[in-house]
């Protein structure tokens, strides 16, 4: 009976079933087979099987199934290739004594739907297709977020306008995740900065018995490049991809879906509090990574170089004015709007499934950090010429 | 028609005094039972009674805070590596929603059992999975990614996968739900083909009266606030005979949280 205890399928079942073949070479033959075919033992009695068809290289036969104690799937199937062997060669081929239990496990085979081609085919693009891919989606790329950046400036325009409107506890989390929960982090980044900054151009200054100098360089440094830069790099990181993933996996369970259908802008009620907290916190991070930067580079200065705090923070101020430090700070605020929108754009790119969530995420961050690369050089740039 | 009786052979999947539920909060409170080998063992009751929570620990996908649950004979919960790889060859699980791998077609994903079990050549794993594709009526989608199907196509790759290795035995969570009448009779249909043709033994979680008449052997059936079981047995029996107004509503399709009215006890409903 079928119903047998199959939970022990072990290899061993190889030697629970058998096939003799009963008959005249060349002539009828019955093939009975017997045990327990599956899938772990299917292989073994195919080779039989398709042996002993060479050997006898029958006109006629008769398969006797009366033995089969159980039969799964995987056996089935064996058999309907039997089937099929025969039919290729033409050799009539019948099927006896069938158990009920084999009887409607052949019945679920359908030999049509097994023989018909998949609906799509699984080739692999060429290369000029390739190419035009790539093209393609490089530029829908662009003016997804050139459409997109419309859409948030909108956005924030009526924000500005209907304050009441903005969810400002999404606003106020937001301010928290991405800027003091990114405080120690940024802290400890920037001291070391700081520090290595100082202690490494020391080196070269003293040569020259110049250490005094090693305050303005940290100052300019941490202020006009690497204060704003290591911040939006690490917002990057944190948040933009932290922003895409949030919105992707949104849109995978069809939550932003549901959100349009209940007359909620996604931008308004999704990326406007996230770039709205950026836009406030990341110039303040900036700040405070300048801070603690040259906080690194007084370390140095007073412990290793012989320089008083005084004359140290005295060179330092001397060193930057207040158009620098603004500047940088309007720097920063461009930056989180670029981290920001770009993390939501990707996220709300997401179609699919979970790998195309880490795809765009990845993609939040590599995009996220070569346009603040870029926008900091165009940044420099202007800055030469207005200052 | 169940060609054994329960009491023929030993249990295939024992369930002691199991509890469960999330922290501190208790779901199934001291539950027992058995499934027997060839059987097939609906769960039912009302929604947020527990039934997914119950499935996921007579799988061992969470702790049970008391109590085990032994597929035979050995404890879902076991730490023995290769007692547990034999027992996760030997069990199917279809999911609620499917849970397909979106990056894997959908042929590689009943192929992905296949080639983790089995030495077959690559040839014949084609084979079985275009098998498995046609038994749940989709054969053709090979190639599809998941995310190119429709939910109920999904569900029913996730069944094609759960029976990838024709374990002996297979859980669904609610196979039929979200699926058009036709299409859920047909699934209710390939169960029972199965369960026949392999002896498979199956638990069901379902709500769909339908279904359970169909293809339940015996039900099991939950409530929220017993925190445990409230009736045991043939679904046609307690349809006609049970007293338990829970139970007579739910197989009588009386609602459970309706506007005040009464129902055929004559008490007020809550
Ligand atoms: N991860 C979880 N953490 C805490 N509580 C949970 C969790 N999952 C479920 N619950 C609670 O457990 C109870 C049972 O949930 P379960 O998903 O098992 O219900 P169900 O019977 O499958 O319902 P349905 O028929 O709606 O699928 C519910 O009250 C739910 O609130
Ligand atoms: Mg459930």
């Amino acid at each position: 009976m079928a119903l047998a205890d199959n939970m022990t399928k072990t290899p061993a079942d190889a030697a629970h079933c058998s096939v003799v073949a009963e008959g005249e070479q060349g002539r009828e033959i019955t093939l009975r087979l017997a045990g327990r075919i599956s899938l772990d033992n299917r292989h073994l009695l195919a080779a039989k099987i398709k042996a002993l068809l060479r050997h006898y290289a029958p006109h006629r036969l008769t398969v006797d199934l009366g033995g089969i104690e159980f039969l799964d799937s995987a056996g089935a199937l064996l058999l309907v290739e039997l089937e099929e062997v025969a039919r290729t060669a033409s050799l009539p081929c019948d099927f006896v004594r069938l158990s009920e239990a084999s009887r409607r496990l052949l019945n679920l085979i359908d030999r049509q739907a097994l023989a018909a081609p998949p609906l799509k085919a699984l080739a692999p693009p060429g290369f000029l297709d390739q190419v035009g891919q790539i093209t393609r989606t490089i530029l829908h790329d662009f003016f997804a977020l050139i459409s997109f950046a419309g859409e948030l400036l909108r956005a924030l325009v009526q924000a500005f306008l209907h304050p009441q409107r903005v969810r400002w506890q999404y606003v106020l989390f937001y301010m928290k995740r991405v800027g003091v929960d990114a405080l120690p982090i940024l802290g400890m980044m920037s001291l070391l900065l700081g520090l290595v900054m100082a202690f490494m151009s020391s080196l070269q200054l003293k040569q020259l018995g110049a250490t005094v100098f090693v305050s303005s360089l940290v100052a300019i440094a941490m202020v006009k490049e690497l204060g704003p830069l290591l911040t939006a790099i690490l917002v990057a990181g944190r948040s933009g991809s932290a922003f895409a993933a949030e919105i992707g996996t949104m849109m995978v369970n069809e939550e932003v879906d549901a959100l349009v259908v209940m007359g909620f802008n996604p931008m308004h009620f999704l990326a406007a509090p996230k770039v709205l907290a950026a836009m406030v916190v990341v110039p303040l991070l900036s700040a405070y990574a300048i801070l603690i930067g040259i906080l690194g580079g007084i370390i140095v200065g007073v412990t290793l170089l012989d320089l008083t705090l005084f004359t140290y923070v005295n060179e330092t101020r001397k060193a930057i004015d207040l158009f620098d430090l603004i500047s940088s700070l309007f720097k920063s605020l461009v930056f989180a709007i670029i981290i920001a929108a770009v993390g939501c754009q990707r996220g709300f790119q997401v179609k699919g499934g979970a790998e195309a969530v880490g795809a765009f995420t990845t993609s939040a961050v590599v995009t996220g950090i070569f346009l603040i690369i870029v926008v900091d050089a165009l940044f420099a740039i202007a800055l030469h010429y207005i200052g | 028609m169940r060609p054994t009786t329960p009491a023929d052979s030993p249990p295939v999947i024992v369930v002691e005094g199991l509890t469960a539920g999330y922290g501190d909060l208790i779901i199934l409170e001291n539950v027992s039972f058995e499934v027997y080998p060839g059987e097939i063992l609906v769960i039912l009751g009302g929604s947020g009674c527990g039934k997914s929570t119950l499935m996921k620990n007579l799988i061992g996908l969470y702790k049970p805070l008391a109590g085990r649950v032994l597929i035979k004979g050995v404890d879902v919960n076991s730490h023995d590596e290769t007692e547990l790889r034999q027992l996760r060859r030997n069990v199917g699980v279809a999911f609620q929603s499917g849970a397909l791998f979106g990056s894997m077609t959908i042929a590689e994903n009943i192929a992905l059992p296949l080639r983790e079990y089995t030495t077959l050549a690559q040839e014949t794993i084609d084979r079985l999975v275009r098998l498995k594709l046609s038994m749940v009526g989709l054969a053709g989608y090979d190639h599809h990614l998941p995310g190119e199907l429709s939910g109920g196509m999904q569900k029913r790759v996730g069944l094609a996968r759960a029976l990838a290795l024709d374990p002996a035995v297979v859980f669904f969570d609610e196979p039929s739900a979200g699926l058009d009448p036709v299409t859920g009779v047909e699934l209710d249909l390939l169960i029972k083909d199965i369960n026949a043709a392999m002896g498979t033994t199956m638990v069901v979680v379902t709500h769909e009266l339908l279904s359970i008449f169909t293809i339940a052997h015996r039900v099991v059936m939950l409530d929220k606030g017993e925190r445990g079981i409230i009736a045991r047995g043939d679904p046609r029996y307690l349809r006609e005979h049970s007293t338990d107004p829970r139970v007579w509503n739910f197989f009588n399709r009386q609602p459970s949280f309706s506007r005040g009215g009464e129902n055929r006890y004559g008490q007020k409903n809550l």
